[in-house]
């Protein structure tokens, strides 16, 4: 569903602060998997994902969506085949506007969009029973401008939106980061649920290696903007945070893990 | 007075066009746009040469909001496609425009006395000057309340919207974010545009002094409307924005008739904006303070 060929990106070239941020990464998803990405700060996660987003453009290699090569489709475009939550719960909605308009933006991505209206009754309820699913009490605040929301359901909220129109790949970039722990669990486990439902190719980029052991059916870690471990079926049921160190340090040669990646 | 009341009020209807362009380019993309200087008096100017060059006044208007579209666009391809700064790209365009409406006049004015206007049909009935300005300047703000009201809630409408509040968001929903903020500059300015060919019929002229400033009346409009009439919904919003500039056109009529010279008019509406801009920092700042002193009788 995803290729990512010798992807290389470098920042600031020819200046004093140019950086090499991902080097030569190559990556393949399979339809329906869940890769967890981690990796310790400036390892490359979220650079890779804006790469494939088309936040940035790659200095070299190739980005393949569902076949569809996208290496120099700029990011509106490429939206269409992609689902995304950010890390700042403010960045994925449009806060100064309601829910449900929130939503019918969602529900147009990858459509024209002409002089239609930009909701439409039906749709309105369509919503309402999607929003009830999430057990959040929002079904009942469609007209309630998001800004008014709570960081976890800003967060649940663009998680809906991200798969409201299934997308080809969805990429969760450390999207419960910003939340208290309980609120990121209960987003987690939406997230989970939403993927095995609609058996959604995932990239879920996280800091938090319990988490990136416990979710998804293969995980990569990432090093200096190269893929240090990539284990995936029955050796990624049985990792543990001890066993991942232990093999990243093999792979990457160092001793170093830092201590922020054990926690 | 009435007849003094009434010259304000017709002034404020046609600048409620104005403000709903500035309110496009302020509220709703969040940039501020000083095209609006100079098309304001590409409006003027293009309805007044029409005028003389014997184009019925109605269709010099619709070439008055094609003008100002233009001005929008050019603005729109500087910020976007060029990459140049909102506000500079704006003031570029202005400066431009500047020649280009000397161009479009031939010269600094253009009288319009004893010309048609769009007006004549109701002076013909005998109608006094300002209520015959009134009413049709009330079937324009209609006109363009009903057209806003409907077109920001289409798709497109909608997809603008977004752009202007969170850009990361409409891209990611597939918005080609670029194209919305031209598109917004360019209806922005139409209306604009039209506001100053109205106003250079009514007022019998057309001046290529007449858009300084203009940004700052429409923005001091745009803030009286909020603050003393609401902005809970879009359609409280546009209701606000036309009585705010008929409330600044009443103040200003007032402090004049008080005494204060018109020269100072400027500096005088200049001081509003300024400080009802800064209203919200410096309650927060009283706000912090109060809160810093509590803690401390607390403690």
């Amino acid at each position: 569903m995803l290729k990512v060929e010798n992807a290389r990106i470098v920042f600031h070239p020819g200046t004093v602060n140019e950086t090499e941020a991902l080097r030569g990464i190559s990556l393949h998803l399979a339809p329906g998997e869940f890769v967890t990405v981690i990796g310790g700060n400036g390892a490359g996660k979220s650079t890779l994902l804006n790469c494939v987003s088309g936040a940035y453009f790659l200095t070299s290699g190739k980005i393949l969506i569902d076949g569809q090569d996208v290496t120099n489709v700029p990011e509106f475009k490429r939206a269409k085949y992609l689902g995304r939550v950010f890390q700042d719960p403010m960045m994925g909605t449009a806060g100064n506007m309601w829910i449900e308009e929130n939503l019918a933006l969602a529900f147009r991505r990858g459509q024209k969009r002409g002089l239609k209206w930009g909701i439409t009754n039906e749709e309105r309820e369509m919503f309402r029973e999607q929003l009830a699913q999430f057990d959040l009490g929002l079904e009942g605040r469609l007209s309630t401008k998001v800004k008014l929301l709570s960081g976890g359901q800003r967060q649940a909220l663009t998680l809906l939106m991200a798969t409201l129109v299934k997308p080809k790949l969805l990429l969760l970039d450390e999207h419960t980061a910003a939340l208290d722990p309980k609120t990121a669990k209960k987003v987690l486990e939406l997230s989970e649920q939403i993927i095995e439902r609609d058996h959604l190719t995932t990239l879920m980029v996280t800091h938090n290696m319990r988490d990136a052991i416990k979710y998804g059916n293969r995980l990569i870690m990432l090093h200096n903007g190269e893929i240090a471990v990539d284990v995936s079926g029955e050796e990624k049921k049985n990792l543990t945070v001890e066993s991942l160190i232990e093999k990243f340090s093999e792979a990457s040669g160092s001793d170093e893990v830092s201590d922020k990646l054990a926690l | 007075m009435l007849n003094e009341i009434l010259g304000a009020v017709a002034l404020g209807l046609m600048w409620t066009l104005m403000t709903y362009g500035v309110y496009i380019s302020y509220r709703v993309l969040d940039v501020a746009d000083l095209t609006v200087e100079g098309s304001i008096t590409m409006g003027a100017a293009i309805s007044a040469a029409g005028i003389v060059a014997g184009i019925p006044p109605l269709v010099t208007l619709l070439f008055s909001v094609l003008g100002g579209m233009t001005a929008g666009m050019v603005t729109g391809i500087l910020h976007t496609t060029l990459k140049i700064p909102a506000l500079l790209s704006s003031i570029l365009t202005m400066i431009a425009l500047w020649s280009v409406n000397l161009h479009i006049m031939g010269k600094a004015n253009v009288s319009l006395l004893k010309q048609p206007t769009v007006f004549d049909a109701l002076l013909k009935l005998h109608l006094p000057k300002n209520l015959a300005v009134i009413c049709i300047a009330l079937l324009f703000v209609a006109g363009a309340f009903l057209i806003l009201y409907w077109f920001f809630g289409t798709e497109i409408g909608c997809a603008i919207r977004a752009t202007g509040n969170n850009e990361r968001m409409a891209r990611a929903q597939g918005i080609n974010t670029d194209r919305m903020k031209i598109l917004g500059l360019v209806i922005g300015n139409g209306f604009v545009a039209l506001a100053g060919g109205l106003i250079a019929q009514s007022q019998s002229f057309a001046d290529i002094q007449m858009g300084t400033g203009s940004i700052v009346i429409g923005l001091a409009s745009l803030i009286i409307g909020e603050v003393l009439f609401g902005k809970k919904t879009f359609f409280n919003s546009l209701i606000s924005l036309c009585l705010g500039s008929i409330t600044y056109r009443v103040i200003i009529m007032l402090v004049l008739k008080l005494g204060m010279p018109a020269n100072d008019l400027k500096l005088f509406t200049a001081i509003t904006v300024a400080l009802a801009l800064a209203l919200p920092t410096i309650k927060a700042k009283v706000n912090a303070k109060k809160t810093a002193k509590g803690g401390v009788t607390n403690a």
